[in-house]
């Protein structure tokens, strides 16, 4: 008995050259040759070094079964002959049997321990057969394979973020369990949605999160929760206000915070600012900006060295926020609107769209280096965020049109550039920006009107998107009820089963559209992103 | 923390004397609880955990034997007891307890009585960084006739003015009617940022008011101002459109020191900056968004402060500061709270008629063939034989015996109705005694003692 499991042992040192042997050895249930044993035992000792240091998995098909759900591993199932009801470990090469397991294993008569596994594997192989994995050879075959950690066989497979699985009840079920572990309250989305984008949230301003908070609210940093509802009610909005305003309550919350007893720092602050992302992120998904600036301050935060007192830390900490905002957001837009303004020349007629901060500032310099030009401004609802831009440029005393984007084409013959804002630029060069901003960029190419998009460079982001579809975000769809002197035609939209209201805030503009992108690093091809990420990452 | 909410319960309940000169406003039976139990339990309701009390020895004496109040209350009450007879307003009340405060207050008075969902004030004042948040309710009128009113109920005895922008969030204009002798009149300045004022009259203001500290500070500096209501409220929302609020630029020049220095104790909370002011001021500019539209300026005009309203337009929300609320809300208060209609302790015989929405309380002994339809009894109350009562209120400890009527009456604390008598539309006062066979309509009986004097 001692020998049948070794050399059931050996079905798995063996390479595919005896796979055969094996293979038919086992179907027929016979007793392996001598030869074979004493190879199979000389194996299994060496397996049992290097098993000891490994720990095997309690139980056996449960786990095979689902690790190849979750991972695209081409070999997860290997199912374990041995008589020892083991699973196999995480061990490069064979399973490994524990010696204990052999004793009591090897009770057993030996033609009913070759019936057993004829038995197990037809069941395997039923298993296997049900859940359609083409893949695998077979039970037999798997033992062939070496049985690498799951690490090394897993191709990385990246996860999808959560806010687009918005129609996967199991996503939905890790967020609410995951927030309810936080403390914070689930924001419900809101009314009927387009069937494209029902991967997406999409909440009403008029149920704020607030509302589930206690009043003083203890959970959560009182900054935190300002931040939240003047994100959810638009009244801070734009990438760059978005950024600077979270850095401002992130400066409060670490000013206010106190290291626990018997706690680190650098540890204990990061974990507490994990609830706040959550919470922001419920009141509104947050800018690739943003997430930019939360990455620089959770590796700030984890690089204090743990020597370092609280005062100076926390001084330490404020001071990276001021030179990152510094350094990002004010001299980035000196800088970039130094490069523009080489690009505007005297009776230039420049169209922009909306009211990015970047652009009006560039603008606004522009003119006070006296610098002749024209400006038609295209705005479009539901926000109507052009009026705005029009307002600080009139206010400045620049020359201003007005139009509405449906007469963009109309107006373009007029126009000598486009300059552009950005929310976030993608690393296949594809320019994610407020929704019509590709509608724009695709009439001006139609008119050979060159086309500027500016940008800093911490909104580069690591993503990679083609279409508008995939990763977006929905706003409010009640925004979208226009009131004409008290006509609200569609206000019982919701009643009407087949319409649907859809408010979409970002789109991607491809780099064929755009002709050039203004960083603070200078004058950049589109299709360049990616390379300054490379150096941005080398550099960290 | 976020808010600390302090409750005023120091009030005298001067309109409506006849109720409260023996037992104080805050301490006032409604559906059998006191009345101070509902703004506490709102605050509990909204996730308040500690709240600091203003009042009186004789309330705090009375709150720490009151069962309901020991019992429902699971907050921490920190009680701060003032002088009864001394004119302490209720800006005075927060100049006293100034030291306590370390962070943004909530004001509640004691005769509130609301269900308003909290987070609509307070999300204003968190999102626009107000400094004043208040809450505001349209008037409801009272159906209920008030024992002892004679003839129609004087109209409008001092309306407020309230006037607010379009979005009927920002308020532009408060004063009331007995300030404005000569009419009311609106500055220009107002008028030129906000084109489209609505002034509304009908509204009843809660005595909710989120504050900022700063304002807490500005009011122990400034000790002019006694009352939250009637003077420091009017004076912020006159200060959001002074012309200094938009001017924080500080001259250097020695006069100007001078008259900086006169306004700097008023200006006081207009300096309300946080330390990252540039950064936040940086947020506001990089932002597309503005509070108006048509003119040139930036959000909020750039105004530093600014004063914020809610309007609730349905649900409950009475302030008992008169009779006729008070009766109103013993009528509508215990159906908010799902008061249980018979306290446990009650002993009521089978022969009773009781409506269901009468209410008694604990320890009450009330006998045969009694008859009681939409009426507060309160605890320790016995009811003898043949009583008929409808459409009253009875307090504590009141012994009514045999054969009495009573209809729409209020009867005050340990009063005694003698037997066979008949009471229409009274009130009377506490510790009274009313003979047998007495016939009263519409009369307020109370002792000689607390009889007014003219």
């Amino acid at each position: 008995t001692d020998v049948i499991i070794e050399s059931s042992v050996g079905y798995f040192t063996e390479g595919p050259e005896r796979k055969d042997d094996i293979v038919k050895a086992k179907q027929e249930g016979k007793e392996l040759t001598k030869e074979e044993k004493q190879r199979l035992r000389k194996e299994k000792k060496q397996q049992k070094k290097s098993k000891e240091k490994k720990d095997d998995k309690p139980s056996r098909d449960s786990e095979k079964e689902k690790k190849p759900a979750s991972a695209a591993s081409p070999a997860p199932q290997t199912p374990t002959q041995p008589p020892a009801q083991k699973a196999p470990s995480a061990a490069p090469a064979p399973v490994p049997v524990p010696a204990s397991e052999t004793p009591s294993a090897a009770d057993k008569p030996a033609k009913s321990k070759a019936e057993l596994k004829a038995e197990r594997r037809a069941r395997q192989e039923a298993e296997r057969a049900s859940k359609g994995k083409k893949g695998d050879v077979g039970p037999q075959a798997a033992p062939g394979k070496p049985k690498a950690p799951p690490s090394e066989l897993q191709p990385v497979v990246k996860r999808l973020p959560e806010h687009v699985q918005v129609d996967n009840p199991e996503v939905l079920k890790k967020l609410a369990k995951k927030l309810e572990r936080q403390q914070i309250p689930l924001r419900s989305d809101y009314g009927y949605k387009v069937s494209l984008f029902s991967h997406l949230h999409q909440y009403s301003r008029k149920a704020p999160l607030t509302q589930q908070l206690g009043i003083p609210s203890t959970v959560i940093h009182p900054a935190i929760v300002r931040l939240g509802l003047q994100y959810s009610q638009g009244i801070v909005a734009g990438s760059n206000a978005r950024s600077v305003a979270l850095l401002h309550a992130f400066k409060q919350v670490i000013r206010d915070y106190t290291t626990p007893p018997n706690e680190e720092l650098s540890r204990d602050l990061v974990n507490r600012l994990k609830p706040y992302i959550s919470f922001l992120n419920q009141c509104r998904p947050l800018s690739a900006s943003m997430g930019n600036a939360i990455k620089y301050i959770k590796k700030e935060i984890s690089n204090i060295p743990s020597q370092c007192k609280e005062e100076e830390a926390k001084r330490k900490l404020l001071n990276c926020i001021d030179c990152y905002i510094n350094e990002k957001i004010v001299l980035a837009a000196k800088a970039i609107a130094k490069y523009s303004i080489e690009k505007i020349s005297d009776g230039d007629v420049i169209l922009v769209y909306g009211c990015s901060s970047l652009v009006n500032h560039i603008l606004c310099e522009a003119f006070e280096k006296n610098r002749k030009f024209r400006v038609i401004v295209v705005d479009s609802r539901p926000r109507l965020e052009g009026r705005e831009a029009l307002r600080r440029l009139v206010q400045k005393g620049i020359n201003c049109t007005y139009v509405l984007i449906s007469a963009v084409s109309y107006i373009l013959p007029e126009v000598s550039k486009v300059f552009l804002g950005a929310h976030a630029l993608l690393a296949n060069g594809y320019v994610m920006s407020r929704v019509g901003t590709s509608q724009i960029a695709l009439v001006a190419k139609a008119f050979n009107v060159p086309v500027l998009v500016c940008c800093e460079t911490y909104k580069f982001c690591e993503r990679v998107q083609t279409d508008s579809f995939v990763s977006n975000e929905l706003d409010d769809p009640d925004d979208l009820i226009v009131t004409r002197t008290g006509t609200t035609q569609l206000e019982h939209w919701q009643e009407v089963p087949s319409l649907g209201l859809l408010n979409l805030v970002y789109d991607v503009t491809p780099p064929d559209f755009v002709d050039l992108v203004i960083t603070d690093l200078g004058m950049i091809p589109c299709t360049s992103v990616p390379v300054v990420l490379r150096v941005k990452n080398v550099d960290q | 923390m976020e808010l600390q909410a302090v409750l005023m319960a120091a009030g005298g309940g001067s309109r409506m004397t006849d109720l409260t000169y023996n037992t104080p406003k805050a301490m006032l039976p409604v559906g059998n609880k006191p009345l101070m139990w509902y703004p506490l339990n709102l605050l509990e309701r909204m996730g308040f955990e500690e709240v600091i009390v203003i009042t009186t020895k004789e309330v705090q004496k009375m709150m720490s034997t009151d069962p309901k109040m020991k019992l429902d209350v699971k907050m921490k009450l920190d009680v701060v007891c003032i002088q009864e007879d001394g004119d302490m307003g209720t800006a005075d009340a927060l100049r006293h307890i100034q030291q306590k405060i370390k962070t943004d207050i909530l004001v509640v008075s004691c005769d509130l009585i609301t269900d308003v969902a909290l987070h609509e004030v307070v999300d204003l004042f968190r999102a626009h960084n107000a400094t004043l948040a208040m809450l505001m309710s349209k008037a409801h009128e009272f159906t209920e006739t008030v024992p002892g009113q004679k003839g129609k109920k004087k109209t409008a005895e001092q309306r407020d003015f309230v006037g607010v922008d379009q979005s009927g969030k920002r308020l532009l204009f408060m004063a009331n009617e007995a300030d404005l002798e000569d009419g009311l009149s609106i500055r220009k300045s107002i008028m030129r940022k906000h084109p489209r004022m609505h002034i509304k009259t009908g509204l009843v203001d809660a005595h909710l008011y989120c504050l900022k500290k700063a304002v807490v500070d500005f009011l122990a500096d400034n000790k002019s101002i006694s009352s939250i209501r009637g003077e420091l409220v009017p004076y912020l929302v006159r200060k959001q459109f002074s012309k200094t609020t938009n001017c924080p630029k500080i001259k250097d020049d020695a006069e100007d020191q001078n008259q900086k220095k006169n306004d700097g104790s008023t200006n006081h909370e207009l300096l309300i900056s946080s330390r990252d002011e540039p950064l936040l001021q940086l947020a506001q500019d990089r932002s597309c968004w503005n509070d108006h539209r048509g003119d040139m300026s930036e959000a909020y005009h750039g105004g530093k402060l600014r004063c914020y309203v809610h309007i609730m337009d349905e649900g409950p929300c009475y302030r008992v500061n008169t009779l006729a609320a008070y009766i109103e809300a013993n009528r509508l208060a215990p159906k908010l709270f799902e008061e249980v209609p018979v306290h446990p302790s009650a002993v009521i015989s089978e022969r009773c008629q009781m409506g269901s929405d009468s209410y008694i309380g604990a320890m009450c002994q009330i006998a045969d063939k009694t008859s009681i339809k939409r009426s507060t009894i309160g605890n320790s109350t016995t009811v003898k034989e043949k009583v008929k009562v409808a459409n009253s209120i009875i307090m504590h400890g009141v012994t009514i015996e045999e054969g009495c009527n009573i209809q729409g009456s209020v009867i005050c604390s340990n009063a005694v109705i003698g037997r066979g008598a008949d009471l229409k539309y009274c009130l009377v006062g506490n510790g009274q005694q009313i003979e047998p066979e007495a016939e009263r309509t519409n009369e307020v009986i109370v002792g000689a003692d607390q009889l007014m004097e003219i």
